[in-house]
């Protein structure tokens, strides 16, 4: 899904929603799932104007889940420990909000280069 | 999406009805900032029932909305955030301090009641919360 | 019979003719070996928690899904109805070593009858043993591993009816819940609750929660920060959570965080807490009750 304008924002978490709910997650965990969305959309919109999300399905044989990519060209985040680093008050600014959705989702990688973009995966897997 | 803003007694009602851009919701701050002078309302009410999703954007219009009704003279209460909602707000850190919240529209509607006599002289028994 | 099944094996000497003569065997002798090897169950003192008779009708049943696994090299039905069988069992106690014993004791029964199949044959015998051996290792192996998945699974299912059990939210009065914590609490839990705990402020209205955490023993940092989280987020419910019972080695891992006691409400005790939360609710209700009292008057 391509995302550079605010509206595709709504589209791409109401896409995780319900890739989630056709998944089985409950109500809850499609909730921190298309939040998640809705944040690494933002930052795409917010930093990098232009990028994508792509969604797909995981299974590892045991367990079912979702896996986000969020890919922009954009101007890349220089600090990246800083950019994730966990601080419990996010304090409400438009922060990148990287640690954020790294609690709302199990699993979360992110590769970044100053001047070529940022790519965050993040996964989720189904109670 | 426009969202529509109800004037009832001294109240406005805001109701949200489905996911909203983020130019939806600054519209909404607009426009509720502006009625709230032009109507002279005590109170405002945004209902969040039916939305699915609040992230940082959201979160913020909400508290930047709260505190410029508070400016204009008026008390500002949520109401209607839904389980998962605010589970998922508190998991990314959105706590909205200082903002008000209640139940539903009947619970804030209370609430405003409450803090409208609070205010008026002659009856201390109601502390502020 | 034996002697003709014998030399068209010798014959063709091939897998499939062998696996034939194994069957054959199996199938003609099927009486004979299912009655030893519930024997032998019963003398090894295996799944005691059954009686002979249920452990003859089993026997049976395993020894035909064997053969037809053996038979046809699908394992399906086997595994479909090992998974019954374990369904049955372990209800009743069976042990994961009974279940294994008694699979090996089936595999040791049927070699001693090849055995005796072939006293003099020495390279038919290893011809068919080498047939046998694989097929008969897949299956204990299937056997076995259903078993011990469906343990788990139930073992799962009980730890989730457990931690359900373990944590009712209760309705003490109108608009006021209890939420009687007890037993360690992990991540998984402590957001369990508070799903659970957000349902319940929905459902019952509710605007105060006392949460009472002196049946839990200890917190470390990630479970208080849930907690805290729970707090919060019933408050973007429009409720209060007055947390009580404390114990002093949990305040100390809150205060380590560095939790904003603003946002925390917290009484002693159980009994602090509900009066708490009565002055609470009172505050905003009793006044319109004296009111119309008053009005009565």
């Amino acid at each position: 899904m391509p995302v550079h304008r605010e509206i595709d924002i709504v589209a791409a978490r109401r896409e995780g929603r319900a890739l989630a709910s056709l998944l089985g997650f409950s109500s809850t965990e499609a909730t921190l799932v298309a939040t998640a969305i809705s944040e690494l959309a933002r930052n795409i919109v917010l930093y990098a104007k232009q990028g994508e999300i792509v969604l797909g399905l995981l299974n590892d044989g045991n367990r079912r889940g979702v896996v986000v990519v969020a890919r922009d060209e954009g101007p890349g985040i220089p600090d990246i420990p800083w950019a994730v680093a966990d601080g419990r008050s996010t304090s409400g600014g438009l922060g990148l909000g990287l640690p954020g959705v790294r609690r709302l989702m199990d699993e979360f990688h992110i590769a970044s280069e100053v001047g070529k973009g940022t790519t965050v995966v993040v996964k989720k897997w189904k109670r | 999406m426009l969202v529509p803003i109800l004037k009832q007694r001294d109240y406005l009602i805001a109701t949200i009805q489905a996911a909203l851009t983020d130019e939806d919701l600054r519209l909404l701050r607009d426009g509720l900032v502006e009625q709230v002078g032009r109507y002279r309302s005590r109170g405002v009410i945004v209902d969040l029932t039916a939305l699915d999703v609040m992230d940082s954007f959201a979160a913020r219009t909400m508290r930047d909305l709260a505190h410029m009704t508070r400016f204009r003279g008026a008390e500002m209460v949520i109401v209607g955030i839904q389980p998962e909602v605010a589970f998922s707000m508190v998991q990314l850190g959105l706590t909205l301090e200082g903002v008000s919240t209640a139940l539903d529209l009947e619970e804030g509607l209370a609430y405003l009641d409450r803090r409208g006599k609070a205010k008026r002289p002659g009856k201390s028994s109601m502390t502020a919360r | 019979m034996q002697s003709i099944s014998r030399s068209t094996a010798q014959s063709s000497g091939d897998s499939s003719a062998l696996l034939r003569e194994l069957v054959a065997h199996l199938r003609q002798n099927r009486t004979g070996l299912r009655e030893e090897w519930a024997r032998r169950i019963t003398e090894a003192k295996l799944l005691t928690a059954m009686t002979p008779e249920e452990i003859f009708a089993e026997a049976t049943a395993v020894y035909d899904n064997y053969l037809e696994a053996v038979e046809t090299g699908s394992i399906e039905a086997l595994e479909t109805y090992a998974r019954s069988l374990s369904e049955r069992i372990i209800p009743r106690g069976v042990e994961t070593h009974e279940v294994l014993g008694i699979v090996l004791l089936l595999r040791d029964v049927l070699a001693r009858s090849l055995f005796a199949k072939y006293p003099q044959d020495v390279t038919q015998l290893s011809r068919v043993l080498d047939v046998y051996e694989p097929a008969a290792n897949r299956i204990a192996n299937t056997v076995a591993v259903g078993f011990a998945h469906e343990r788990e699974r139930i073992i799962r299912q009980q730890q989730e009816a457990i931690r359900e059990l373990s944590t009712p939210v209760l309705t003490v009065r109108n608009r006021l819940l209890i939420l009687p914590m007890i037993g360690i609490i992990d991540p998984q839990r402590a957001r369990q609750l508070t799903e659970q705990l957000l349902r319940a402020i929905r459902v019952n209205r509710a605007k105060v929660v006392v949460m009472d955490i002196t049946g839990v023993p200890a917190m470390d940092a990630t479970v208080a920060n849930h907690l805290v989280q729970t707090v919060e987020a019933s408050r973007l419910l429009g409720a209060t959570v007055i947390v009580t019972g404390l114990s002093p080695e949990i305040a100390q891992t809150l205060v380590n965080i560095g939790v904003d006691l603003g946002k925390m409400t917290t009484v002693g005790d159980l009994q602090g807490g509900i009066e708490e939360a009565e002055r609470l609710l009172g505050f905003k209700v009793v006044p319109v009750d004296e009111a119309a009292e008053q009005l009565k008057e």
